[in-house]
């Protein structure tokens, strides 16, 4: 009966990433060049970013250059919505919803590729079987910015190690490789790269056991529960029993 | 049966007393009893976790059902915890309902503590029950920052990590305990054994022993009762142990339960597989310890990193807010009841407690005193508050700082004016005085003289 029980909650747990890999996005013919892609990213660039990044990407008035970007540094900016920039100068870029459609995005983000000589928009395989390496990798080398859970967290300088809970793999995988503001770059082999995209789209889309999650992050949300729920409820509880009984108000 | 057992042991007497003892019949005397239930589903769903828990930091190999960690070398204990989690029947919900459970205990002691405190139930006879439950506290508090550490998950040694530290920053004897309690350097290979030790049997035995005694003397000097019509500082009105009290008991008992039982069948808690298996060269980010811990750990992120040299020792930075804040916190605590009566002089017996307007001075500054554990506690939670407001680490920490020394004083000062007032115009309204009971000796040369 244990077995079964166990088996049971494996296949559980092995379901919760057969959900995951159906998930992937499809994205994967974003390397053909369409035609007039470029030309039609380069009216697009004319108009949002050249301001900034130049006419051809060298970058104006002490902003940064993006010759050498390269499509996934494009795709990444873009997708999560920090590009274009509109903080104060030297802040983070905000993760906004992106400014553009999906074909807008592709003409940009083809025309930035045709800058310069900059890293594409790699491949990832989610597996599985490389869970474990990738929980290892992950606890090791994300962690200790994003959260063991993935959620966040602050570095000093006023940064925010974004959660990576709306991260589709294809977007980690971009952040990974291009390092985008205070995140180091991790060019890793592509075994790696995948188990590490794969362990987070697990932690995205697993169910976790043990009910009700309140964000995985540990101490903080479940002070605030041990206290505005567990706490208050009992203080009811103790309010009702104790009140009830002064009604009859018969004496000892 | 009964009358066997009463010629051999003559027990109908006492029970005969102990079955009419009287509870006086206000709800805010209730929360100790919640505290003793939250106690008791701790006991017995912590025996149902040491069955399956093992104690040992020993590295083995997870062979468990947990893909994600799967083939990696964790600790017994750690591989342990996944399977109470994912292999043992129930094993789960029981680790659940435990930690809801404690957290939820010691929020419990410290209601009840407040309620004493702020009604000054803690005046004289009953000092030694204030002096008692300050110990009940203390070892509550180390059952839970034991228990916190033994699933030997990476948040559990990043916190056991932060108690070495402030450990060896005691002059002279820090590095001394700290090797000695640890077994070596951190992380050292004895400290889950012991923990454990602690956790289950010292620990324990040290806090069921003190909640006999706590009660003991509860039953012995009775309780403390508010002013009413019938009530006076020398009796005690209220509701008979047998029948009535005994079943309110009863179902507060089931109901404390319940609510436990649900917390723990539905909210997750300390989700250890996500955090991973404790390596000491690996940290977690964000990394909190319990709630009742985080005023320490609030003080120490807020506490400037600053390391001087007294006298020729040199004091480590987490001394000040690790070591003295506690203990001057507690110290105080312990010795108030005394520090009261030297202040004001009264030295009477009391069993009719105080409003907290009554005496707006002890209001005032347990108010002010809270403010700075809520503002200390918050700040254990400065990065996580940096994640969700979205705004720099830095700003919040330094709007805590400004918090911890400027709130207290206000809230304390406008405490301390409401409860005038609020005296102030109870006694201005027509009919609105309270009865006071005043009783009035004739003195020898004619006049009055109050007695109590
Ligand atoms: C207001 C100025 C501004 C505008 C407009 C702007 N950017 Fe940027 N861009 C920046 C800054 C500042 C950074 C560096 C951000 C960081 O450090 O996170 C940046 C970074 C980038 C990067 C990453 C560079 C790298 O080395 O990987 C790319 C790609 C990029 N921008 C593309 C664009 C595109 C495409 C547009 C137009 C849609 C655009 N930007 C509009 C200011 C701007
Ligand atoms: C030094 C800390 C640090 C480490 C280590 C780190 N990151 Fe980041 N990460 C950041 C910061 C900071 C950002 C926000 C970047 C910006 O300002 O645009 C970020 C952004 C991201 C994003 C974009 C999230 C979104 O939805 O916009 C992803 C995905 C990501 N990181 C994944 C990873 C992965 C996977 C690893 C481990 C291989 C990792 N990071 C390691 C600091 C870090």
């Amino acid at each position: 009966m244990r077995r079964l029980a166990a088996a049971l909650a494996g296949l559980l747990v092995v379901g919760g990433v057969a959900v995951a890999l159906s998930l992937e996005p499809a994205r994967a013919d974003s390397h053909d060049l369409e035609p007039g892609s470029i030309e039609r990213g380069a009216r697009l660039y004319q108009a949002g970013c050249a301001t900034c990044h130049g006419d051809s990407g060298e970058g104006v008035d002490g902003w940064p250059p993006i010759v050498n970007a390269g499509e996934a540094s494009a795709d990444f900016q873009l997708r999560t919505g920090r590009m274009p920039y509109a903080q104060e100068r030297g802040q983070q870029a905000q993760r906004k919803p992106p400014a553009y459609g999906e074909q807008e995005i592709r003409d940009l983000v083809a025309f930035v590729a045709s800058l310069g000589d900059g890293p594409a928009i790699p491949e990832v395989t989610l597996d599985p079987a490389l869970l474990s390496p990738g929980q290892r990798l992950f606890a090791s080398n994300c962690a200790p910015c994003h959260g063991a859970s993935g959620n966040g967290g602050a570095l000093g300088g006023g940064a925010i190690a974004w959660p990576l809970t709306d991260a589709p793999p294809l977007i980690v995988a971009e952040a990974m490789i291009t390092g985008p503001g205070q995140m180091p770059i991790f060019d890793w082999p592509q075994e790696d790269l995948n188990a590490t995209v794969t362990y987070v789209e697990y932690l995205r889309s697993a169910p976790s056991p043990g009910g009700f999650s309140i964000g995985g992050i540990g101490p903080v949300p479940e002070g605030l529960v041990a206290w505005f729920v567990g706490m208050a409820a009992l203080a009811a509880v103790v309010y009702l029993v104790g009140r009830e009984w002064d009604r009859t108000g018969d004496g000892g | 049966m009964f009358r066997w057992l009463d010629e051999r042991l003559g027990l109908a007497g006492w029970a005969r007393t102990g079955l009419r003892k009287v509870f006086p019949d206000h709800w805010s005397f209730l929360f100790g009893e919640v505290t003793l239930f939250c106690l008791v589903v701790l006991v017995l769903t912590g025996v149902f976790l040491t069955l399956f828990y093992v104690p040992d930091s020993t590295p083995v190999v997870y062979d468990g059902v947990y893909l994600p960690l799967h083939g990696q070398t964790v600790s017994a204990a750690y591989a342990s915890t996944l399977d109470i989690s994912f292999e043992v029947r129930a094993g789960l919900v029981m680790r659940q309902v435990h930690h809801w459970a404690a957290l939820v205990f010691v929020a419990a002691i410290v209601v009840h503590q407040l309620r004493v405190f702020f009604t000054g139930a803690y005046r004289r006879p009953r000092e030694i029950n204030w002096l008692v439950g300050i110990g009940l506290l203390v070892f509550a508090l180390a059952m839970g920052i034991t228990g916190y550490s033994l699933p030997d998950d990476l948040l559990s040694g990043t916190g056991l990590r932060i108690i070495h530290s402030v450990i060896i920053s005691i002059p002279f004897l820090g590095p001394w305990i700290g090797s000695l309690l640890f077994g070596g350097e951190f992380p050292g290979h004895a400290i889950i054994s012991r923990l454990f030790v602690f956790h289950i049997m010292l620990l324990p035995a040290l806090l069921i022993g003190l909640v006999g005694v706590h009660l003991a003397i509860l039953w012995r000097q009775k309780h403390t009762q508010w002013r009413g019509a019938r009530e006076t500082e020398s009796n005690v009105v209220g509701k008979a142990f047998w029948p009535t009290q005994v079943f309110k008991s009863t179902g507060l008992m089931m109901l404390t339960a319940a609510v436990l039982a649900l917390m723990g069948g539905l909210i997750q808690i300390n989700p250890v597989w996500i955090y991973g298996p404790f390596d000491p060269t690996r940290v977690s980010a964000p990394a909190q310890p319990d709630w009742y811990v985080g005023w320490l750990d609030g003080a120490l992120r807020l506490f400037p990193p600053i390391e001087f040299t007294l006298f020729g020792i040199t004091i480590p930075s987490p001394f000040i807010p690790g070591v003295l804040l506690p203990g001057l916190a507690f110290g105080i605590m312990t010795l108030w009841p005394f520090i009261e009566s030297r202040v004001t002089g009264d030295n009477r017996e009391h069993h009719l407690l105080d409003r907290p307007r009554d005496a707006p001075l002890r209001t005032a500054i347990g108010v002010a005193a809270l403010s700075v554990f809520v503002i200390l506690t918050l700040s254990a939670g400065n990065d996580v508050a940096a994640v969700i407001l979205n705004v720099p680490l830095e700003a919040t920490t330094n709007l805590l700082r400004l918090a911890v020394l400027v709130v207290p004083i206000a809230v304390g000062v406008l405490t301390y004016r409401v409860c005038v007032e609020l005296t102030r115009r109870e006694a201005a309204a027509p009919g609105g005085t309270r009865p006071v009971a005043v009783r009035l000796r004739r003195t020898a040369d004619g006049g009055f003289e109050e007695v109590d």
